[in-house]
């Protein structure tokens, strides 16, 4: 890193390990003391108390809106404590700004990337910093430099918009490590990675915590929390619940103490009898509006009572294979058969008259499928209102529907009448999802249906998906954690670039293969019988 | 050959004022705040900087104080938009209203004081805005005239217009600046003091604004003032704005083109083309539809929107 450590306002390992040895092992990186947070009446953060040395990796495991992200955005600057102290490296210190927590070594690599998707990689890197602008040259050559201390990969010259999410992650990480961050804060980096990807990601975070940084990781997943931690602290309704070391711990506990009572985390699998095919896709091709192929040339059928998983990293075509089978894309070749019928050049109520049902979760949550400002009423109404005659609309059935989905799905909301976006993510969900069952399509494709839920809404998502399938309901269920997609589907189906690199059998098949898969190589079985035929 | 050269003298200098409006509005326009009160900070600046003329009979101070005029109503906008987060489309069309409003009222109630009954500004201060003229270039032939004749007021715009250029794309600041526009999240969360960055460019481009109004109020009508004397400009130079991609440098172009249009129909004569004059009148306006409509039709290439244009930043916003 040559020479640029010494700019740094803060401690490097080196030194934090003198002070260390000086004053025992109490010194910590950061340390909090009975934080609180209330945004009006809900108390986000109470009286949280959270702690992380240097050359340690903690993991903060937390339902949704259990705090995680309001703590952590008090450290980062963007919100401000009610109350509490705030210690780093042992001084109390206030932090009122971005500018703040920078200064003071704390980097933070947020949910969703903060970055100028028109910017290089460099300019990105270097806003924000002080001083004059150097030569392109110069500042490229630092970049290099730190990203082979940590073994990072990256064009400095490259635009953010034409990267992939992994590579966006990595700008993340290189823009907080360039302003000499010691601190790091994730917040759940690796819910849009590949397990690949994931892996890269962490050996990076062991490297960095080899340097002598301290890490704090926000993630749902147990696994991952097992794989890379030191230590965990379990946040729950706000509260910070127990810290404990991750080498004594297992995914059972863990989950016990984030929800606070004994949760099974099977996810069971019903195998139905005579599966036979109901929607089969032939040949399949779609364009995307600048004439590139989002999903190229594909081929594959959905049965009766069975799950259909699909991998594939985010933009790998799922998006557009759900609007090109819904009937929202035109599709530039191939053939979607139902029943033998072809829904291509079909108008969307006709594919859902058919008995096609969608429900796209997108990245926002709300961007399609509900109208964030009406109540559920009004949501239930848009998929049914054209069938009432005359032209009044007659809100009783309606209503009666949303009142039903709140008992059997148990959505938390005020009213019928709320507007859902007030609801929180899960129940938004749940909400679309129920109504998409309650047409009681014979075809259901979901994607995304648990993005962003915690450990207990997903699998009342799950629960629902699998009450569908005993239906004899041919699902197809778009999903990014592949733990969850070997667990509940019959087939997995992965995508990459548009393209199918194989269809296996969700029991017989790992996660690393999937992974493979994900990045465009052909199953290997496949290879095997190519060779041999 | 020599109403040629007359007619790009003309259009030169009738594109001024566009290129000032243009150039500030793309300043604030970077900072992702859309001020549709173009038309108005030019009108407050037309207005304060001639009757600062008027009295103190002294060029500089003129369109110092219309630059600060520009600056003030910049800073209304500011508040409203960036403090206090109210639609910026709103905001700036009252702007707009209450600029032209307050000019000509200001306008009318200084005229009436006069016993003479019209507001000319002194000899003293027309002369200072007179063509230059440099011994040895202005007498050039066709290079003199077409180069070194305009009033310092078109030497001012391009300045001003470079440095914008250069300030955009080759300083931290100007790096800032764009990482506002585009992604108010990103800046926050890299350091940027977005609040600050925001108010110090809307004000800037507000008091470039303003000169380009002054402009329009001391030499477009000779010296004389009239109400409503902006006249719509400051609405061309929103559409400019996207004309020139965001960037200050094809402003330069583009408001001199307009400026072209807007002087036609005096090189034109009725034998040529027997348009009616009020054709000619329509014709920038016409064009502005046209580039809005192409413009938006258009695909290839880098266009340099800031993505969050429109957008009013609340950081703590869940």
């Amino acid at each position: 890193m040559g020479g640029h450590e010494y700019d740094r306002p803060f401690l490097y390992f080196e030194r934090a390990g003198n002070i260390m040895a000086e004053q025992g092992k109490n010194l910590y990186a950061i340390e909090c003391k009975k934080i609180t947070k209330t945004f009006g009446q809900v108390v986000a953060n109470d009286e949280i108390d959270l702690n992380v040395r240097y050359g340690e990796i903690l993991a903060l495991l937390g339902e949704n809106g259990s705090g995680k992200t309001t703590l952590m955005n008090m450290l980062s600057g963007i919100y401000h404590p009610d109350s509490g102290q705030i210690f780093i490296g042992g001084k109390e210190v206030k932090i009122n700004s971005p500018v703040d927590a920078m200064n003071l070594g704390i980097g933070m690599i947020h949910q969703h990337f903060k970055l100028v998707e028109a910017f290089p990689a460099m300019d990105n890197i270097i806003l924000g910093t002080q001083g004059k602008k150097e030569k392109n040259k110069v500042t490229s050559e630092k970049i290099k430099a730190i990203s082979q201390t940590y073994g990072l990969e990256i064009e400095p010259e490259k635009y953010v918009c034409e990267m992939s999410v992994s590579e966006k992650q990595t700008v993340e990480i290189l823009k907080v490590l360039y302003k000499g961050a010691e601190i790091l804060i994730l917040d759940e980096p690796t819910a849009v990675l590949t397990p690949q990807e994931t892996e890269r990601l962490f050996q990076i975070l062991r490297k960095m915590k080899e340097k002598g940084c301290a890490i704090i990781i926000i993630t749902h997943k147990l696994q991952e929390v097992l794989a890379i931690s030191d230590r965990v602290t379990i946040l729950r309704k706000g509260k910070s619940i127990d810290t404990v070391e991750t080498s004594s711990c297992d995914a059972q506990k863990l989950t016990e103490l984030m929800v606070g009572r004994p949760v099974s985390l099977e996810i069971e699998r019903p195998i139905m009898e005579n599966r036979e095919t109901i929607l089969k896709v032939v040949d399949l091709t779609v364009n995307k509006s600048d004439g590139s192929k989002a999903i190229d040339d594909i081929s594959f059928d959905i049965r009766k009572g069975e799950i259909l998983g699909v991998a594939g990293v985010a933009g790998s075509g799922q998006k557009e294979l759900c609007e090109a089978i819904a009937g929202l894309l035109p599709a530039s070749k191939g053939a979607v058969l139902f029943n033998k019928e072809n829904l291509l050049g079909k108008t969307p109520s006709e594919i859902i008259e058919k008995g096609v049902s969608m429900s796209f979760v997108p990245e926002d949550r709300l961007g399609m499928g509900l109208v964030a400002s009406m109540g559920m009423t009004d949501n239930m109404l848009l998929k049914s209102y054209q069938k009432g005659k005359g032209p009044f609309i007659s809100r009783k059935p309606a209503r009666e529907l949303a009142d039903s989905l709140i008992k059997k799905l148990g959505i938390v909301t005020p009213g019928t009448e709320t507007p859902v976006r007030l609801l929180s993510g899960g129940n938004v969900q749940k909400v679309l999802l129920g109504r998409e069952i309650e047409s009681s399509p014979s075809v259901l494709i979901t994607a995304y249906p648990v993005r962003g839920l915690d450990i207990n809404s997903s699998y009342t998502v799950y629960d629902l998906l699998n009450e569908q399938k005993k239906k004899n309901v041919a699902v197809m269920y778009i999903g990014e954690d592949l733990d969850v997609l070997l667990e509940l589907s019959d087939r997995i189906m992965v995508l990459c670039h548009g393209k199918i690199t194989g269809i296996v059998d969700a029991a017989k098949t790992t996660k690393e293969e999937i992974g493979m898969m994900m990045t465009g190589e052909n199953r290997s079985e496949d290879k095997e019988k190519e060779a041999q035929a | 050959m020599e109403i040629l050269i007359k007619f790009l003298v003309a259009a030169v200098g009738a594109g001024t004022p566009l290129l000032f409006g243009t150039v500030g509005e793309i300043l604030t326009e970077k900072t992702g705040h859309l001020n549709l009160g173009v038309e108005g900070m030019m009108s407050i600046g037309a207005c304060v900087g001639f009757m600062v003329g008027y009295y103190t009979d002294n060029f500089a101070l003129a369109i110092l104080a219309s630059a600060a005029a520009g600056a003030f109503s910049a800073l209304i906008y500011a508040v409203l938009t960036v403090t206090f987060m109210a639609n910026q489309n709103v905001t700036g069309l009252t702007l707009t209203i209450f600029g032209i409003g307050f000019a000509n009222f200001i306008g009318i109630f200084i005229l009436n004081k006069t016993p003479e009954g019209t507001l000319k500004l002194p000899e003293n201060i027309t002369a200072a805005m007179r063509g230059i003229s440099i011994s040895g270039l202005s007498e050039l032939p066709v290079v003199g005239e077409l180069l070194f004749s305009y009033s310092p007021f078109v030497y001012i715009g391009i300045i001003i217009a470079c440095i914008s250029a250069w300030y955009l794309n080759h300083t931290k600041a100007g790096l800032n600046l764009k990482a506002v526009g585009e992604n108010p999240g990103a800046a926050d969360a890299a350091g940027i003091k977005v609040t600050s960055v925001k108010y110090r460019n809307i004000i800037l481009g507000g008091a470039i604004c303003g000169i380009g109004g002054v402009y329009c109020s001391m030499i477009i009508n000779g010296g004389v003032w009239i109400s409503n004397n902006v006249g719509g400009l400051g609405w061309i130079a929103v559409a400019l704005v996207i004309f020139a991609n965001w960037q200050p440098a094809y402003a330069i172009l583009g408001s001199f083109v307009f400026g072209a249009l807007r002087v036609l129909k005096y090189y034109i004569p009725q034998s040529v083309l027997p348009f009616p004059i009020a054709f000619y009148d329509m014709l920038p306006f016409l064009i502005t539809a046209l580039v809005l409509v192409i413009s938006s039709m258009r695909k290839s290439g880098r266009i340099n929107l800031p993505a969050a244009l429109g957008l009013n930043y609340f950081r703590e916003e869940r």
